[in-house]
């Protein structure tokens, strides 16, 4: 009986370890790799926004900007870094201690999660592996994108709520209700985009404006423009920044936070940022497609390199749109920003809906 | 056990250990983030069944929009759990009895249904579930349903907008 038993366990054991060992550990090391540069990577760049930004604010209002720490204040983000940690952390005693701390976390790691999709570069090959440079093809990744976004907005919902405040209660449903009314906006915009491509895969999406003679944005300029002003919204910039309007709000759903807990919330945003110049190019810009040069003319490595240095570029470049557009136009009155998302975008890309089913029928 | 079995049991017990919290959390708030949670399991199970569509829309619909909503209404009433009325103990005993008998009957028309007698569930494979099959069975074999329901998204909102305008 005893015999018996042991055999059965090491019988178990053989089928578990096979079960193990079946499992392709050159894929979970690659893409692990992959997750790890590009979760850093994107803090990394998220780091120097912050200092880009004041730097561009800087520049627009004609003034020099951080240049103390540093040659060019280049360590000025390490020094705030710093700071916020070394700063006490406070839990008001009349919050909610674990929604508090769930608050920031939730936004941050929403903000992380849409780079899954994004693809890089085209594949490399390394020690006889062919790499692909996106953590994960699947064929619903522009929904997934919307997933993530949709689920951004309980980050500040949670930690507005369970901070006890009634100014970041009524910053926290500002932003969950003008992110819910842009959604819808985006989404409409999308689809159009999605009708012309006719695949929901990013990659496949990429790949057809590498391969094809224009970028979707020539195909899709209203398209663009309305997903354009819904991601500053889904993103809180100016002038859609009314979730943490100072002068109504005092300083909005963030207010009871300190330390990193409000550095993460802080960076979330230009994380968001990142990611949605990285969403925008890929799917309006060509991706990581140089133009005007033919890949297949250079090594696949060299070529995914190019493609990767070009995909950055375009996000730098979108990145500095945002913040130009933050440092010029004032902020929106809260119900001018519901007409607009309503009243004058949702008909917009309706619009652009019919136009674009209209000419595939004509087969233009 | 393979793997696919091991990630079923985690996510059954997963959503069942979420859906008992969504119960008997006394804040209401919390109750509405134990059931988005129990969204993301069924969210789990939809992907082992292959059907990628179905899940993440799920998560989008569900989770993203209708629970953001439910989570406003909850904090804009500021319902506090002292404030909460007790039942009394007649009107607890009869929604135990007619919800127990509820899933009895369930459990028992499940088990009965000729359908999905002695049939195997088709894991990791199976098209149907993926985008591009189901928009084809969508719009050519359920076209009639498919649009029915969508003159009845139409009227609600509608209506949603006409009670917004009073």
């Amino acid at each position: 009986m005893g015999r018996h038993l042991t055999q059965t366990i090491l019988i178990k054991h053989n089928y578990i370890s096979m079960t193990i060992l079946a499992f392709d550990w050159g894929l979970v090391i690659e893409k692990l790799i992959l997750i790890a540069v590009v979760v850093f990577g994107s803090l990394g760049i998220a780091l120097y926004t912050t200092f880009g930004e004041r730097k561009v604010a800087a520049i627009l209002q004609d003034r020099p900007g951080p240049n103390r720490a540093g040659p060019f204040g280049l360590l000025q983000p390490l020094a705030d870094g710093l700071k916020l940690i070394m700063k006490e952390e406070i839990i008001p005693t009349a919050a909610n201690k674990w929604l508090f701390i769930l608050g920031p976390g939730l936004a941050m790691t929403a903000s992380l999660m849409t780079c899954a999709v994004i693809p890089w570069g085209s594949d490399i090959e390394l020690f006889g592996r062919k790499m692909a440079l996106q953590i994960a093809d699947i064929n619903i990744g522009v929904l997934y994108v919307f997933a993530v976004v949709s689920m951004g907005v309980y980050g500040i919902m949670i930690g507005g709520w369970a901070s006890n405040n009634k100014f970041s209660l009524m910053s926290s449903l500002r932003a969950a209700s003008q992110a819910i009314s842009y959604e819808l906006a985006m989404g409409l915009a999308l689809i159009a985009l999605l009708m012309t491509s006719e695949s929901l895969s990013l990659k496949t999406i990429v790949e057809q404006q590498v391969k094809g003679n224009w970028w979707n944005i020539v195909y899709q300029p209203l398209g663009f423009l309305l997903f354009f002003i819904a991601a500053l919204a889904e993103c809180n910039r100016t002038p859609f920044d009314l979730p943490e309007a100072e002068n109504e709000l005092n300083f909005g759903y963030h207010q009871e936070y300190s330390s990193m807990k409000l550095g993460f919330y802080l960076f979330a945003e230009y994380v968001n940022m990142i990611m949605s110049s990285a969403i925008m190019a890929s799917m309006y810009f060509g991706g990581y497609d140089l133009p005007f040069f033919d890949e297949s003319t250079v090594a696949p490595n060299i070529a995914a390199m190019i493609g990767v240095g070009t995909l950055l570029i375009k996000i730098v470049l979108f990145i500095f749109v945002f913040m130009w557009i933050r440092w010029t136009i004032p902020r929106f009155r809260y119900d001018q920003l519901m007409n607009l998302g309503w009243k004058t975008m949702i008909p917009l890309a309706l619009f652009n809906l019919l136009i674009t089913g209209a000419l595939i029928l004509a087969n233009l | 056990m393979n793997t696919v079995d091991i990630l079923f049991y985690l996510l059954s017990a997963f959503a069942i250990v979420s859906a008992t919290m969504v119960l008997i959390s006394k804040n209401p708030i919390h109750s509405v983030l134990w059931l988005i949670l129990v969204f993301f399991a069924i969210s789990g199970h939809y992907i082992l069944l292959n059907a990628q569509f179905l899940a993440i829309v799920n998560i989008i619909v569900y989770a993203g929009a209708i629970m953001v909503l439910f989570l406003f209404v909850i904090m804009l009433m500021n319902i506090k759990k002292d404030a909460e009325p007790q039942k009394q103990l007649l009107v607890k005993l009869t929604g135990v009895i007619a919800g127990g008998s509820l899933l009895t009957l369930l459990i028992a028309v499940v088990k009965q249904t000729a359908q999905i007698q002695n049939k195997q569930v088709l894991l990791k494979e199976g098209t149907i579930g993926l985008i591009h099959p189901l928009g084809k069975a969508l719009f050519s074999d359920y076209v009639i349903p498919f649009e029915i329901s969508s003159v009845l998204f139409l009227s609600a909102m509608v209506g949603a907008v006409i009670i917004g305008k009073k």
